[in-house]
């Protein structure tokens, strides 16, 4: 499936429209949300089928590939996947802040993809390749997660893993950037601290080397 | 023997201190395995979340919490207001909480309560930035006065006399781990995960309300997501959370929303004046007249008067302050209060009073000098001509608003001066009989390098690599340390492991003496081994054995007056930006940060440090504010989208200078943590009046007021 049912990063960044996403689908209720599933929607058709009422807003089994690990929860249609990866599998460098596709705290890869994951519904991250900052400390620290130590572009560190995860996935796509092309790439994450100049100064390096 | 003295060594000799040191718990906090209080989910949690008020000013006449009660996955209810006598007094106060089995149910718990409350609603006021409207609300309240000298006559016999309006706008703390708690019983005993500035002194605030013995409650706090001063208390959402959890039988997490987190959860005092001030020919100020008002909630309270003008005395002032009681949500400490507030309500206008003289404010700040506070001003004069070669000031100084075409080109600048004494501590360092060395201290790294520090300062008394000590703390059971507040954590910790360390390695190097038969006064220990002079006696590993099978336990204490910590440190800030006439837009080129602290014990952190407090001051400076609305008294973008903070590519180049002459060395340690947050407010603002001519008198420099202001015209 292609990543259209996800909204990028570049989709929420201020240059983007303004309109939450997030919002959308938690107002218009889990029905309408679970229905955007191929597999809800064949659901929903076969209870139509058999004549019974429509209550799609249970929970149900979801399998998702979360670091390069199978997992099942059973989350009701409504669940974010931060939800699921904070509260259900105590992954926590995802952190809730905003809650509603500002700041990029809750950052995680989809497919290589940087999204927010307070954005994506649990439901609809089935059959994605989901990498949390917890999977850059996997065999042999990431490259950018050792820049980050040494720019010392960390304080609180609250907003530090989403910003990991957004650089990660910045560098890859943009070898070579320069601070300009950071002050776009990265604008989707806010840091209270004030650790933007290390953050750029690992963001660079990593660029240089093309994120290895 | 040689009489043994708390002291740091010689600056050449330090392998460790004043280096560049990454700092120790970078990585964990990377990847996401540096567990924060939101973190915690230990077996069985329950999810809260709460009903908040949305009126200004209102009483409840009904509620029903047990509805919550009869919401799938709820588990506990808790009602903070006791509806018969409280009165809710700003827009967000805290209603009700519900803890349910996931956090979705607990929403719904939230709804079903909301369709249950019926209010009062009463009259409110918020618009503080309005004497006038707040005293014919009958909301004003004189606050107090000050004056010395004859200001009348001379501003009668002054060269240049000034008028004029500035203000700062309140903000938020915005932490972006909101407020809150993990609580979990374990029978009698309650365990606190809090995201606490404040880690020894926040048991007895759970443990009195609650009924229980403050032996009973252990606080842990070993990562906390930005506090800036207003995380020192256990809060009735703390307490909210531990009845729950006892309510329940179950752990709660319970943190603040977004919303929550900003309307109820800290807030910065605005500040707005009058001012009048003059100087003589000389340029140098002969008198200060200010009245100031704002408001810092329901208290009425404001800025400090006692503080203004920041930070001079001028011979000749005089100073009133009325408040504002408004329904807004209650302030806290914010980062150096009211520093910066205070610095941006007066050394606006002294820019102005040097643009009237006809001065370039390099000259009139220098000029002015001598009358700053704690004996500061030869040092002020050090780093202003640092920061003005850094920026280059003289050669990009032009007077205001000469600049061609619709983006105007400006420089300001400001000073700025905090306290950062070193605070309380006492810590307990062991050293093993294996030569691993650890501490215990019930203090807490709120980001600012705290775990850090200690690790250097340990491992370069020991002579012992940075991985050779270990820092155990943000735990109430380990000895007692004082709250991160004021500055005054750096001061106490390094200072009390000093003192600590040294205390063990003269009893080790006593041993020493006696077993391989050598002088103890020439002992030393670096590299992993100790030497006498020059000649290696034994390994740190042997010293370390001839301790005993238990290990050595010395404890160390803090503050003293040994010369270890001092007091007082100072700053000055110069920027250089450029203000597009035709959008009202901002653009910081450069910002520079000439910063005293005495001793530094990692040039890395205390520059980020220094860079970060620039950019927080460049939030405040040109986007962050509260806003509230007149007519419906309610905080209209307490989110992050509206609340707006500048992102990675708003900031420019920015500067950080540590000025560390051997006269700072020699001071030994003082706190970092606040002071360079507190003058960006002024500089920017200056820089902008004189890019464009015209003063923007109310931080934050929005586009709107920007120009607003230049519409307005006229001089300053």
């Amino acid at each position: 499936m292609p990543d259209q049912g996800h909204p990028t990063r570049e989709d929420q960044i201020r240059s983007g429209s303004g309109f939450s996403r997030r919002d959308f689908l938690k107002g218009s209720g889990a029905a309408v949300a679970a229905t955007t599933l191929a597999q809800s929607v064949s659901e929903t058709e076969a209870a139509q089928q058999a004549g019974t009422k429509v209550a799609p807003a249970k929970a149900s089994a979801v399998k998702l590939d979360i670091n390069g690990k199978a997992v099942t929860v059973t989350v009701e249609p409504r669940v974010t996947l931060l939800d699921v990866l904070r509260d259900d599998l105590s992954l926590t460098g995802a952190k809730e802040v905003c809650d509603t596709a500002n700041c990029g705290a809750c950052t995680v890869l989809l497919d290589g993809k940087a999204v927010y994951a307070c954005s994506v519904l649990a439901h609809s991250a089935v059959g994605k390749k989901i990498m949390t900052a917890e999977g850059l400390a996997g065999q042999g620290v990431d490259a950018v997660a050792q820049c980050f130590v040494k720019h010392d572009a960390t304080q609180c560190g609250y907003c530090t893993p989403g910003f990991v995860v957004a650089t990660r996935a910045f560098v890859a796509a943009k070898p070579n950037a320069t601070v300009e092309d950071i002050g776009k790439g990265l604008g989707g994450n806010i840091c209270r601290c004030g650790t933007y100049a290390g953050v750029i100064a690992a963001a660079l390096e990593c660029s240089k080397k093309g994120g290895k | 023997m040689a009489e043994r003295k708390h002291a740091w060594g010689p600056r050449d000799q330090n392998v460790l201190i004043g280096k560049e040191i990454t700092r120790i718990d970078a990585l964990p906090k990377i990847v996401g395995s540096a567990k924060y209080s939101a973190d915690i989910n230990s077996k069985g949690t329950l999810f809260a979340k709460l009903v908040t008020c949305k009126h200004a000013h209102a009483k409840i006449k009904k509620i029903d919490i047990e509805a919550a009660k009869k919401v799938p996955g709820v588990k506990a209810v808790h009602l903070f207001k006791d509806i018969d006598e409280n009165e809710i007094k700003w827009d967000g106060d805290l209603i009700a909480a519900v803890a349910a089995e996931r956090a979705e149910q607990a929403a719904d718990g939230v709804k079903a309560i909301e369709a249950t409350i019926e209010y009062e609603v009463l009259e409110h006021f918020v618009d503080e930035e309005n004497l006038e409207a707040g005293k014919k609300a009958e909301r004003s309240k004189v606050l107090g006065s000050a004056s010395e000298g004859d200001v009348e006559a001379a501003i009668q016999g002054a060269k240049v006399v000034h008028k004029g309006y500035y203000g700062i706008q309140t903000i938020s703390h915005m932490c972006l781990e909101p407020h809150g708690s993990h609580c979990e019983w374990k029978g009698d005993d309650l365990d606190v995960h809090l995201s606490t500035q404040n880690v020894s002194g926040t048991a007895g605030q759970f443990a009195e309300p609650l009924g229980i013995d403050e032996a009973n409650v252990t606080i842990t706090g070993n990562y906390e997501g930005g506090g800036f001063g207003s995380k020192f208390q256990a809060d009735e959402w703390g307490l909210a959370a531990a009845k729950m959890a006892k309510e329940a039988g179950r752990p709660v997490r319970l943190m603040l929303d977004r919303a929550t987190e900003l309307k109820t959860a800290g807030t910065r005092p605005s500040g707005f004046v009058e001012v009048t001030v003059a100087a003589d020919a000389e340029g140098k100020v002969v008198a200060w007249e200010s009245h100031h008002w704002g408001t810092d909630g329901p208290g009425g309270g404001g800025v400090d008067v006692q503080q203004l003008p920041y930070p001079f005395k001028f011979p000749n002032f005089k100073r009133s302050q009325t408040g504002l009681e408004c329904n807004t949500g209650p302030n806290r400490a914010w980062r150096a209060p009211p520093h910066p507030q205070l610095c941006a309500m007066t050394q606006t206008a002294l820019d102005d009073l040097a643009a009237k003289l006809g001065m370039n404010s390099y000259d009139f700040f220098l000029k002015n000098l001598e009358f700053t506070l704690n004996d500061k001003a030869g040092t002020y004069a050090e780093e202003m001509a640092i920061a003005a070669k850094a920026i280059g000031w003289q050669e990009k100084w032009h007077p205001r608003g000469e600049g061609k075409g619709p983006v105007k080109r400006g420089l300001g600048m400001a000073l700025h001066r905090w306290g950062g004494g070193a605070g309380p501590c006492t810590c307990e360092v062991k050293v093993h009989p294996d030569g691993s060395v650890e501490t215990f201290l019930g203090s807490q790294d709120i980001g600012t390098g705290t775990r850090t520090i200690i690790s250097i300062v340990l491992a370069e008394t020991f002579g012992l690599p940075l991985s050779g000590v270990k820092v155990n703390l943000g735990s109430s059971k380990y000895p007692t340390s004082g709250a991160s507040g004021g500055s005054i954590t750096v001061g106490g910790v390094s200072g009390a492991h000093r003192r600590a360390a040294q205390d063990a390695l003269w009893t080790i190097f006593d041993k020493v003496a006696e077993k391989y038969k050598v002088e103890a006064d020439g002992l030393s220990a670096r590299e992993g081994k100790i030497f006498a002079g020059k000649k290696e006696v034994c390994s740190w590993k042997d010293a370390c054995r001839l301790i005993g099978p238990m290990p050595l336990v010395v404890k160390g204490e803090g503050p003293k007056k040994d010369g270890l910590t001092a007091d007082q440190v100072g700053g000055v800030q110069m920027v250089d930006l450029s203000v597009d006439t035709e959008t009202g837009n901002v653009r910081i080129h450069k910002f520079v940060c000439v910063q005293d602290c005495g001793l530094i014990l990692d040039e890395l952190t205390a520059k980020s440090q220094v860079l970060g407090a620039l950019i927080m001051g460049i939030a405040y400076s040109l986007s962050e504010e509260r806003i509230m609305d007149n007519k419906t008294g309610r905080y209209i973008n307490a989110d992050l989208k509206n609340y707006k903070l500048p992102r990675i590519g708003d900031v420019g180049e920015l500067v950080a200078i540590m000025h560390q002459p051997a006269s700072e060395y020699d001071r030994g340690v003082v706190g970092l943590g606040e002071p360079p947050v507190i003058a960006p407010g002024a500089a920017i603002s200056n820089a902008v009046a004189n890019a464009i001519g015209v003063r923007v008198p109310v931080l934050p420099l929005t586009p709107k007021r920007v120009l607003d202001a230049l519409k307005k015209g006229g001089n300053a």
